[in-house]
């Protein structure tokens, strides 16, 4: 409590030091105004998933994506608890984002090419790289995906999954039967009594689903995946202020994780040597005022939820969904998040 | 100014305001989602569509478009509708008439059944019926067969299947002459003018056309026809429910009758089944129809519980699917909407037209 009273002060202060050369930075743009004037950000999340966004016994809405949420209305308001968590439906997710009643939407969502050029939305950022793969009953004796010809495999509808399927399918030559089902629990259930061979949905889920199922021994994830799934931030096209924001918030918790810069130890790294550092955290580079914010916005949002790789470990890690990293490591560990250098 | 031209100009005035609201909210929407960069535009219907139809009457091959789907989605929705219908209907009428049996037994269980079946919401035994039904059924390999030609398991009932059109040609000759003959030959008796022929061209068909039986291949059976467990529980869901209302509807017109023509057939020397059959139902129904009316209706829109057990339904396909792909949310829903209200609409003028029909007919 007195830690974010301490961080809403710092805040406030800044906030009224940087009104005061305002004439010099860009204006904010019109989301960011709305937010400011609302003291709110309106997210669009999940309405409910492991892993990246669910509600916890008292009703705390909890996860990856819902972090992400934290840390920009900790960079733009100054702090993690502002936020209006909207859980948004599969086929509503993009409607409600285009009509305006959310400000982003980050809800483990595919960024596609008709989502992009035919809804007027900008992917912002990919937060988590996911592919769909095949979680099938340990009978059947498959081991690759190449060999499920025949199959009925259980999956949700309004999702990207059966398209991809029947591309699979078209371009292997087999067939691959689909049951689509509203809900995952209705899914899962028709799949344990034996209605369809498997369940098929992003790999980060599978992981979650296999470890609620009745004998989770009795099944396994096949290896190999039939689609690329870039998961991660829309925002409505047209504000490119909003659009920087949301971009330099996601690069920051991935190049803190590359500079060694945790949750615990942001505050003491401010007076490391290092400029790319330096320039991160605010100390030098004037980098917020750019962005329409003050210096410390990227210090709050690292502050608020860590750095990328402690937000992969805490709801994806070993002691959660226990999901290998794979191509979310860092570009330099061999992975795929690789951001724009802060310079 | 005449009475008559007074109302007529009232009439004209009415129907301008109405002209000119609708044409306000429409341009109303227009322009909002014009503002919010939403455009409307139906041409996303001839896009390929890409997925699979698991369960269809009509032909389906993934690269077929949006438009296609519609149709295929929406047969699915009128096939489940139809059985839906039948099934409300006889076990509405049976359970009403176990209801007005002097019996207490036949009463009381009917009475009881109404009951259960009418306070539980219908989602809910929707889904009770879809887990029920494959809880009990056997593994693929384990099916129930009968002479090695039908086999029942967890992925549905499989039936062999004609080669050619002959056997639905033959069957379909038979039904036109079961329903023709009975008005034609008015003398002969039923068994033989009505009920006959649609058996012969049955029978016909069968012999006629060659025959494609299911086989075990796979994970799975292939070839023959195949009705999916998720149409069986939809259909037992939706007909159940329904036929709770409709029994106490039916009960309803039926104690509705006057007991005066009751109690003239009974002195006329009719059994009580002679009765119920030729004085009493024909009457009952003319009050029956509105209200029937009105649940056949709810079952037609009730047909999208369908998309929370996977039957592949006009809103799961429509709705779900193609909403997510084209994104063209407005669209889709608006299409939607249509379609059922063209089928209700539809349903609902043939109903009314039968109602006139026995209204004419005069007590």
């Amino acid at each position: 409590m007195q830690r974010i009273a301490a961080v809403l002060a710092v805040a406030a202060g800044l906030m009224a030091g940087g009104s005061a050369w305002a004439q010099s930075i860009p204006v904010p743009g019109p989301t960011v105004d709305g937010i400011r004037k609302r003291g709110q950000l309106a997210c669009g999340v999940d309405t409910g998933i492991p892993g990246f966004a669910f509600q916890d016994s008292s009703g705390t809405w909890k996860g990856f994506d819902v972090a992400y949420c934290q840390a920009i209305a900790a960079a733009v308001l100054g702090d993690p608890a502002k936020v209006r968590y909207v859980p948004t439906t599969t086929p509503a997710r993009f409607t409600i984002l285009q009509s305006g009643e959310i400000d982003v939407l980050i809800r483990d969502s595919t960024m596609t090419f008709t989502r992009s050029a035919q809804l007027h939305l900008d992917q912002v950022a990919i937060n988590f790289y996911a592919g769909q793969g095949f979680l099938v009953s340990k009978k059947l004796g498959v081991s690759k995906v190449e060999e499920l010809n025949g199959a009925t495999i259980c999956t949700l509808t309004g999702a990207t999954l059966e398209l991809n399927i029947a591309d699979f399918a078209r371009a292997h030559g087999t067939r691959i039967g689909t049951l689509l089902f509203e809900k995952s629990d209705e899914a899962i259930a028709a799949m344990e009594a034996g209605r369809c061979d498997g369940y098929t949905d992003d790999t980060g889920s599978l992981a979650a689903v296999r470890s609620t199922l009745k004998v989770p021994a009795d099944w396994a994830v096949l290896e190999g995946v039939i689609s690329k799934e870039p998961l991660g931030i829309h925002a409505r096209s047209g504000d490119v202020t909003w659009r920087n924001i949301l971009y330099w918030v996601d690069s920051a918790l991935k190049t803190a994780e590359e500079q060694g810069i945790t949750k615990a130890n942001a505050d003491s790294k401010r007076s490391s040597d290092d400029p790319t550092v330096r320039r991160l955290l605010g100390v030098e580079g004037g980098f917020g005022a750019l962005l329409g914010l003050d210096n410390d916005w990227s210090l709050r949002a690292i502050k608020a939820v860590g750095n990328y790789g402690e937000l992969y470990d805490e709801f994806f890690g070993p002691k959660a969904l226990d999901l290998a990293r794979g191509q979310n490591r860092l570009w330099s560990q061999g992975g795929l998040q690789y951001t724009l250098p802060f310079r | 100014m005449t009475l008559r031209g007074r109302a007529i100009l009232w009439q004209v005035l009415a129907a301008i305001l109405v002209v000119v609201g609708f044409a306000w909210a429409g341009h109303n929407a227009i322009d909002a989602l014009a503002r919010r960069n939403i455009d409307v535009d139906f041409r996303f219907l001839l896009n390929p569509a890409g997925f699979d139809i698991p369960f269809r009457v009509a032909d389906w091959h993934s690269s077929d478009s949006y438009a296609r789907a519609l149709w295929v989605a929406g047969l699915n929705t009128v096939l489940a509708a139809v059985l839906a219908v039948l099934l409300a209907s006889v076990l509405g009428l049976g359970l009403a008439l176990m209801r007005l049996s002097v019996n207490p037994l036949a009463s009381g269980v009917a009475r009881g059944l109404v009951e259960l079946i009418r306070n539980t919401p219908q989602l809910l035994q929707v889904v009770f019926w879809y887990f029920a039904v494959l809880q009990v059924l056997p593994g693929p390999r384990a099916s129930v067969s009968v002479a090695d030609a039908v086999f029942l398991n967890v992925r549905g009932l499989f039936l062999p299947a004609p080669l050619s059109d002959l056997f639905g040609w033959c069957l379909g000759a038979g039904i036109v002459l079961g329903l023709l003959l009975p008005r034609m030959l008015p003398r002969l008796p039923l068994l033989l003018t009505g009920i006959l022929p649609p058996l012969a061209g049955l029978a016909a068909g069968i012999m006629a056309a060659g025959w494609e039986f299911p086989v075990m291949r796979g994970f799975n059976f292939a070839g023959g026809w195949r009705l999916p467990p998720e149409l069986l529980a939809l259909v037992a869901g939706i007909g159940i429910y329904t036929a709770a209302f409709v029994s106490e509807n039916v009960r309803a017109s039926i104690a509705g009758v006057g007991p005066g023509q009751r109690e003239a057939a009974r002195s006329l020397g009719l059994s009580p089944g002679r009765t119920m059959r030729l004085v009493v139902l024909p009457q009952a129904l003319r009050t029956l129809l509105p209200p029937l009316t009105s649940q056949y209706l709810n079952i037609i829109k009730s047909t999208t519980l369908g998309a929370a057990i996977a039957y592949p339904e006009i809103l799961q396909i429509f709705a779900r699917t193609v909403l997510n792909q084209s994104g063209r949310a407005v669209e889709v829903m608006s299409l939607v909407l249509g379609v059922f209200l063209a089928i209700n609409l539809t349903v609902s003028a043939a109903m009314n037209r039968w109602d006139r029909k026995l209204a004419r007919q005069g007590r």
